[in-house]
């Protein structure tokens, strides 16, 4: 068994009359790519940085790599590493110079530093870059500069702040490979995201919602825990007989998925329940199929459970 | 169209209300700037400070001393003693103007013989001498006529001898020049410290720099020393222009202006690192440095003389440390005096610098979490 090198217990912040993350209890293991998946202001960021240390919390005991977030910070700052969406990077420096300055704030001694940057340079696929000024970079090359910068000190972990919410789709699936490359040289990597096709892409997730931890799990884990049947719905009017479903107690959830309907049936749902309903809805089915629950139907359905 | 504009107009006037810093400079910058010019901008000096060093100590030497103050020109603060401690007054700042009238005077004046009376005038401030020079000509002329008309000789009037100390010919460069000195520095030091901090904050690279085990009075250092080198290369290249450009004599100590330019320097660098504890963008950052500047150039004594202002104004400008920094700079450079006359300045910049230093040390070290 793996030692947890994250573990949180019971961990709160409030702003005032604000609960921003309430009683999040978790732990996440040694070379794991753990993912915080919710929507904006769910909790992500607050928790991320309580766990840097950098916002002390107001409930809870949270302990990264042994090591107390509130009374032990200055151990935690020097083996994590942390980017966040806004790429902190100076332009008027190129990005082999940002490598050597955040080198430099993390301690690398000075023989080894221009070595480890032309290592990471290499590494990124960034050489063609290195003497450029980052200003004028474009936002995919930046990121891998900032993730580069976050990981100049060879941390133990990395946490990564929505990293690809400012760059386009081919360099997010780019950024991923240089995420599992890393986390397999054993960094383990904490990442935020609301893309619900890069929280696939996670070890496990936490699912967040209003500042509460609803489901933690593998992404197949969380799916198959949701212990209810999908149907795909085609019909006419998918709008209206998504407002005629909703308000049904034996279904659990419904969402409209481009002109389709995915519907999560309680215990006591059936396809013929369905089908009758939707007929005496005045919208009649095309066709009502089985179909497995993607991430976000169970997003959906997790959600909602925890509203109500 | 009219709809367009009408959209326009009232999206900017929602975000000017909605900016509360911007709101607060629109609202009191103007009355500021209405005040401060109204009131400082007052070119005729009067109450100039004034000590007698009166040995002839009778009616005669009382009556004349009497008739300096009616003039409303000079306030006489006190009497000296002799001459020394006279010209000492005038190093240390303390007076402008001194009378030194001599044992023999009243005997003269009584036995109707002409009655020598020495002025020493600080010409650092060539308006504030010009006016102390006229006023005492004009008065000396008076007394003769006052005399003549008693029955008396004109020639038993009084006789001046007026001596311009620091800067002889009275011109305004050698006035303006350490004064300027001043006020670029403590512009620059304000504006590049803010800038430099309020430039990471917008950026997100100060996020950044939290998370590092960079310590506090780390990052606070090693993003000030380098402006305060930079200052101080300022110094020398605006010494070295007021000295072989526009030839302003430098008769005072190299080492001790650079030493308490460094004090006035830590304290501009703290109020700029208070005000990027304060501002969260670099317009901000702008105005409010330009809030801290113009009180400076209006009050310190840089353009116009500190006696010419109201009470309320004399106050606020003796909280200024420009208007210290000013007096070590024209004390230096033109006078020529040193730490003796100048301590008192130089104990206003320290304590001012420690006390601005330490409220944005404060400030800066909460505004990180």
């Amino acid at each position: 068994m793996p030692a947890a090198t994250v573990e949180v217990a019971e961990l709160t912040r409030r702003f005032g009359d604000f609960t921003a993350v309430d009683a999040l209890t978790f732990s996440v293991h040694r070379g794991e790519v753990f993912g915080f998946l919710g929507p904006n202001g769910s909790g992500k960021t607050t928790t991320i940085r309580m766990l840097c240390g950098i916002l002390p919390p107001s409930a809870g005991v949270a302990a990264v790599l042994g090591h107390d977030v509130v009374r032990e910070v200055d151990a935690i700052k020097r083996q994590i590493g942390y980017m966040s969406q806004r790429f902190a990077l100076y332009d008027e420096l190129t990005p082999r110079e940002n490598l050597r300055f955040y080198g430099g704030v993390y301690g690398v001694s000075g023989s080894d530093l221009p070595s480890r940057v032309t290592g990471l340079l290499d590494r990124f696929d960034l050489q063609a870059a290195a003497d450029r000024l980052c200003g004028s970079l474009p936002g995919g090359v930046r990121q891998r500069v900032a993730f580069a910068a976050a990981a100049i000190h060879q941390p133990e972990i990395l946490f990564l702040d929505e990293p690809t919410a400012a760059v386009d789709p081919a360099s997010r699936r780019a950024f991923w490979d240089m995420i599992y490359d890393t986390a397999a040289g054993g960094t383990t990597v904490l990442v935020t995201t609301h893309f619900m096709d890069e929280a696939e892409y996670c070890h496990r997730l936490a699912l967040m919602s209003r500042g509460r931890l609803i489901a933690c799990d593998s992404p197949a884990g969380i799916k198959h825990a949701l212990g209810a049947e999908m149907m795909e719905v085609v019909c006419d009017q998918p709008a209206r007989a998504l407002d005629f479903l909703v308000d049904q107690p034996w279904i659990r959830s419904a969402t409209l998925v481009g002109t389709r309907l995915h519907v999560l049936l309680r215990q006591e749902g059936t396809a013929e329940r369905l089908r009758a309903t939707l007929s005496a809805a005045g919208t009649p089915p095309h066709s009502v199929a089985p179909a497995a629950p993607s991430l976000e139907d169970a997003f959906v359905a997790l959600t909602a459970d925890a509203a109500s | 169209m009219g709809s367009r504009l009408r959209a326009l107009m009232r999206k900017e006037f929602i975000q000017m209300v909605r900016d509360r810093r911007t709101l607060a400079i629109i609202l009191v910058m103007p009355v500021m700037q209405l005040v401060l010019f109204g009131y400082a901008i007052n070119q005729t000096v009067d109450h100039i400070a004034t000590v007698v060093a009166d040995a002839s100590k009778d009616v005669r030497s009382r009556e004349f001393i009497q008739s300096l103050a009616n003039t409303g020109y000079f306030t006489v603060i006190g009497d000296v003693g002799d001459a020394g401690a006279a010209r000492r007054a005038i190093d240390e700042g303390a007076a402008r103007v001194a009378f030194v009238i001599p044992s023999e005077f009243g005997a003269n004046t009584l036995a109707g013989r002409l009655a020598q009376v020495q002025v020493l005038i600080d010409g650092s401030d060539p308006s504030v001498a010009q006016t102390a020079l006229l006023t005492a000509e004009t008065l000396a002329r008076a007394r003769g006529i006052e005399l003549a008309a008693a029955g008396r000789t004109a020639s038993s009037a009084i006789d001046l001898r007026p001596t311009v100390l620091y800067n002889p010919s009275m011109q305004s460069v050698n006035f303006m020049i350490p004064g300027l000195i001043g006020l670029v520095l403590q512009t620059q030091a304000v504006l590049l410290t803010t800038f430099a901090i309020v430039r990471e904050r917008e950026r997100g690279t100060f996020e950044q720099l939290i998370v590092t085990p960079i310590r506090p009075m780390e990052l606070m250092i090693g993003k000030i020393l380098p402006y305060v080198g930079v200052a101080f290369l300022q110094v020398g290249v605006a010494l070295a222009v007021g000295t072989f450009w526009f030839g302003v004599p430098f008769h005072g100590s190299l080492a001790l202006l650079l030493a308490l330019s460094l004090l006035f320097l830590l304290g501009a660098l703290g109020i700029g690192l208070l005000i990027s504890t304060v501002t969260s963008n670099q317009t901000q950052g702008m105005q409010l440095a330009m809030f801290t500047i113009l009180p400076g150039v209006l009050l310190s004594g840089f353009m116009f003389p500190r006696e010419a202002m109201p009470g309320v104004l004399q106050a606020i400008s003796s909280l200024i440390p420009l208007t210290y920094f000013l007096q070590v700079l024209r004390g230096t450079i033109l006078k020529g005096v040193g730490l003796e006359a100048l301590w008192p300045q130089a104990l206003y910049l320290a304590v001012f610098a420690l006390a601005i230093c330490t409220l944005s040390v404060l400030r800066f070290r909460r505004s990180l979490t």
